[in-house]
């Protein structure tokens, strides 16, 4: 009953790493339920999740939002709005 | 059919030369590339990072978007990700079909598409200091005009 956890670009910098495996808490069925628990795992975690409206979500490699629902042995990946091209 | 994210850099020339076919009568190539020195913030390099697997499976909703909307007989996309240096090639998009405005116009599409939705993320430097480049609303205003 584990989750798979990805950062990228300066979110992965405040958190200290790019994928964490976490045991997926009793009663989170969404990101928006997920996203305080992350938060409380270090200060760097609370400050890459601190302003959610400036962070984009994939769960299974597909974009999301807050209302997403997760599951166990999903993997929820966060990150800044992107930049290539 | 091909959607290519690598370290190396591309042959714009063999790229173009892949996308003919007997059936093909304009072929449309963008090519970005990394701005630096001579522009007014001096940037010394760029370092692309992605999310791999996503970003493939973005680029191929893209291109499938993109063939769902013109008629095209081949679509190319490159990016490349790691440290580049200014007036490197950064990207190309090409497509290829029987006419060109469909070539233009598709891609440009998959640009403004992939400058929005393909999961990359650019950190500049100047002299020593690294900073994350910041998204830009004028990109979702160029993504949104494609909106029906």
């Amino acid at each position: 009953m584990t989750l798979t956890i990805r950062y990228f670009a300066w979110m992965r910098e405040h958190t200290g790493t790019d994928l964490e495996t976490v045991p997926l808490p009793e009663n989170v069925s969404s990101v928006g339920d997920l996203v305080p628990h992350l938060a409380a795992m270090s200060d760097g975690h609370a400050q890459a999740l601190k302003n959610m409206r400036a962070v984009r979500v994939a769960v299974n490699r597909t974009y999301g939002d807050l209302d997403t629902p997760v599951a166990a042995g999903d993997e929820v990946a966060f990150f800044p709005p992107v930049t290539g091209g | 059919m091909a959607v290519r994210v690598q370290t190396e850099d591309f042959d714009v020339g063999a790229e173009s030369r892949a996308l003919q076919a007997e059936t093909v009568g304009g072929i449309a190539l963008f090519i970005g590339t990394v701005r630096g020195l001579s522009s007014d913030d001096g940037v010394t390099a760029m370092t692309l990072e992605h999310f791999p697997g996503m970003t493939e499976n973005e680029l191929e909703r893209i291109e499938a978007e993109a063939r769902a909307r013109w008629p095209l007989e081949d679509v190319t996309i490159i990016h490349r990700v790691g440290r580049l240096l200014p007036g490197e090639q950064i990207v190309m998009v090409g497509t290829a079909s029987a006419h060109r405005k469909a070539a233009f116009e598709s891609a440009e599409f998959i640009m403004d598409f992939l400058k929005t939705d393909a999961p990359f993320w650019k950190a500049e430097e100047r002299g020593g200091e690294k900073t994350w480049v910041e998204a830009r609303d004028s990109d979702d205003t160029a993504r949104d005009r494609w909106s029906d």
